[in-house]
């Protein structure tokens, strides 16, 4: 068979079932092989909406999410979702077309060395050289991007290979890579002392990020704190993986974290942090970062432990594998139950001195804090949320309480504009029988808002929850507070009619200008068969709060 | 907290090891197309200055080793390792310690050399044991390997007779004894 037909089979015996993408010129060999493949394609409108769409279906299913794009403008389009997809370690894996061989490197139409161009944004990537490859790279890639910290893997494949015959067969043999063997297990003495320092800890904090989810260790999160009432927060992408509504929980931590998680990591003698990077919009400023406590790091990228913050007990390896092991440990020490009563006391005092909390508005204005705790209301508190990036995302990670992992989708290391609409379509593919709603600003929505045309045509059903404050909101508050209030490109003037746009593309929209409409709004965009946005205009100077100024430490947190 | 579980901060430090020395990393890689332009890549996305770059095939066909050298006391030794070391064409990384290592670096001066002082650098040649590779009525090539200090000691003897060009590989480098 043809080498795109067996690209085809590979898919297939990866167990793909859904992919994303646009043709083009260099991968029309494998665009007419996807006619006869037993796969869906989904036809974004923008290869950088596929390449979200990809992630979108890899963090609602936890499987590899796969997107195609042709050689040159194709592939680079698809270059911020395989940056974004390496920042926060999703499991993907792009096919880009190439021109043929006898015209790579002399600048041939459509022509970009696109596995030069994403070295540096790549887990991994492969140029098919010779086309009996593909079914290996294929093998390879999807053992890559799943496996280890998960990650982006390229396969680069020129158009004239793609057309040749070759033998096909399923890669029956055991990957061999050499380079490539992630430690899995953890090793058991430091898991030993990991258990002990737990045991001898005062004012102990679990610290769980994205990893924890990635891993598929939630249950395993739960069943070490149900041991010992440990305070728990986590990171923007850990949300989901400990649930919101557990007393143990603190909320969320960093920069726009709650006063809870983020004071308690400060007065923390033990972090354990589970899959999560001491990233910077954590850490704020690195010297004075929970400055009483040693550091457990549980993470199975070596490079992730002491990058930022010197850790006392490094165990390298998968959550799953580890926690299950950090449990028995711990149990098997005997622990002075009450030790940690004075923590809580001083834990619970913060919680109710400083609770998540906002204005409520005035004569029907909406706060966007408001509309979060809405569609919380009317969706069960049990609906997958993408959201693109900027307030409304800080807002709907602080009021919308996920109780479940994989429930939570977002932009957190690359903070992606327009990742938002097209991650929800990926989501909704992935889970169709969930409801599957888009958190997004008017500045995100419109950058990917083409997208609206994917979810008509395809028939994916999601429901856009616009939080619209006509300004690059996040980039506003910046000004305002630290830079004078000289505000610099982020008003966002004439948007456009988002009902009539929506409209064009063959969606339903409805507007809420008055808090009193909203809840029904939302059942009424909940409701309606078939994608569908609501445009919320919200008051528009809200902030958001509280925060830790970038570069400052957690007690330095306004608002 | 007992202080006896853990590493002292002492010892955190040194773990992520601003060495003071130069380092000399032995890295054997997958032979396939685009793996220095990864390795390479890799130390100027992480800020990473490299001194000096060598790459040559081994005894195995299918591995190629890349020896490189950078300052230890600007960049933690630890984190340049373990994100090499996420390459997946990164087979091994050993961070040659110079006590139990042989390093080479080979260099060629082209030396200004007039009938008066021509005696005076074959002198110094013959000293540093290196080799008089070409000669012309107003220059010299001198051929030399050895340490990177011998050879740096070499140059600062040349120099003042004018050193016209020069050029020099970047270390190579093999661990001593039978492993």
């Amino acid at each position: 068979m043809r080498a795109a037909d067996a690209l085809f089979k590979s898919l297939e015996a990866e167990g793909v079932e859904h992919i994303f993408g646009i043709p083009g010129g260099a991968n029309l060999p494998t665009y007419d092989a996807l006619v006869d493949a037993n796969l869906r394609h989904v036809q974004a409108r923008h290869e950088q909406a596929a390449g979200h769409a990809a992630e979108g279906y890899a963090h609602a299913s936890g499987r590899v999410g796969v997107a195609f794009g042709t050689s040159g403008p194709g592939a680079t389009n698809l270059v911020t979702a395989i940056a974004d997809a390496m920042m926060d370690s999703v499991p993907t894996v792009f096919v880009t077309g190439q021109v043929r061989t006898d015209l790579i490197g002399t600048d041939g139409f459509q022509e970009a060395d696109v596995v030069g161009i994403t070295m540096p944004i790549v887990k991994h990537s492969f140029l098919v050289t010779e086309p009996q490859q593909i079914p290996e790279y294929v093998h390879d890639a999807f053992h890559i991007a799943s496996t280890g910290r998960p990650g982006p893997v390229l396969i680069d494949v020129p158009q004239d290979l793609a057309r040749q015959e070759i033998e096909y067969s399923p890669p029956t043999e055991p990957i061999e890579l050499p380079g490539y063997k992630p430690s899995v297990e953890g090793n058991l003495k430091q898991i030993r002392l990991a258990a002990k320092a737990m045991a001898n800890s005062r004012r102990p904090v679990i610290y769980s990020g994205g990893g924890v989810i990635l891993a598929e260790a939630s249950s395993e999160l739960r069943e070490l704190c149900a041991g010992d009432n440990f305070p728990v927060t986590s990171t923007l992408m850990g949300l989901g993986a400990f649930p919101a509504n557990s007393p143990q929980w603190l909320g969320m931590l960093g920069m726009h974290g709650t006063r809870a998680a983020n004071y308690a990591m400060d007065e923390a003698d033990l972090i354990i942090a589970i899959g999560a990077r001491f990233d910077d919009r954590i850490t704020g400023k690195l010297s004075e970062f929970a400055p009483n406590a040693k550091f457990i790091h549980i993470d199975v990228d070596p490079a992730e432990i002491s990058k930022n913050i010197p850790a006392h007990i490094p165990i390298v390896g998968d959550a799953k594998a580890i926690l299950p092991k950090l449990t028995r440990e711990y149990r098997a020490i005997q622990t002075d139950s009450e030790r940690l009563d004075g923590w809580w006391g001083r834990i619970h005092a913060w919680q109710k001195g400083y609770p998540l909390t906002y204005e409520p508005g005035q004569d029907g204005e909406v706060k966007p804090q408001f509309m979060i705790e809405t569609l919380h209301k009317v969706t069960g508190g049990d609906a997958i949320v993408s959201s693109d990036v900027g307030q409304h995302q800080m807002w709907a990670a602080q009021y919308y309480g996920f109780n479940e992992p994989r429930r939570w989708i977002n932009s957190g290391g690359l903070g992606t504009m327009g990742f938002g609409l097209p991650a929800a379509l990926g989501a909704k593919v992935a889970r169709p029988n969930e409801e599957v709603v888009c958190v997004t600003g008017d500045g995100s929505l419109i950058m990917n808002v083409q997208e609206l045309a994917t979810a008509v045509t395809e028939e994916i059903p999601v429901k856009v929850f616009l939080v619209n404050n006509g300004y690059m909101g996040m980039v506003r508050q910046w000004q305002e507070l630290f830079w004078e209030g000289r505000y610099s490109g982020v008003d966002n003037g004439s948007s456009p009619d988002w009902v009539k746009l929506a409209e064009a593309f063959g969606a339903s929209g409805l507007r809420c200008e008055d808090s009193a409409d909203l809840e029904e709004m939302m059942r009424a965009t909940l409701d309606h068969d078939g994608p569908a946005l609501l445009d919320v205009r919200v008051s528009p100077r809200e902030n958001c709060y509280p925060m830790i100024p970038a570069g400052n430490a957690a007690r330095d947190m306004v608002g | 907290m007992q202080a006896t579980d853990l590493m002292r901060l002492e010892d955190l430090e040194a773990h992520r090891s601003y060495s003071d020395r130069k380092h000399v990393l032995s890295i054997q890689v997958e032979n396939r197309p685009g793996v220095l332009a990864r390795i390479a890549g890799l130390f100027s996305r992480r800020g990473f200055n490299i001194d000096t770059l060598a790459v040559g095939p081994t005894s195995d066909p299918d591995i190629s080793r890349v020896t490189l050298t950078l300052d230890g006391a600007v960049h933690p030794i630890d984190q340049v390792t373990k994100q090499l070391h996420k390459l997946v064409n990164v087979i091994k990384i050993r961070d040659m310690e110079p006590e139990g290592t042989v390093a080479r670096e080979l260099a060629l001066f082209k030396v200004s050399a007039a009938v008066e002082n021509r005696a005076e650098i074959v002198q110094f040649a013959e000293i540093f044991r290196a080799k008089i590779v070409d000669v012309s009525r107003r220059a010299l090539i001198v051929e030399v390997t050895g340490s990177h200090d011998k050879i740096q000691a070499f140059e600062s003897m040349l120099r003042p007779h004018g050193l016209l060009e020069m050029v020099r590989t970047g270390e190579v480098a093999l661990a001593r004894g039978g492993e």
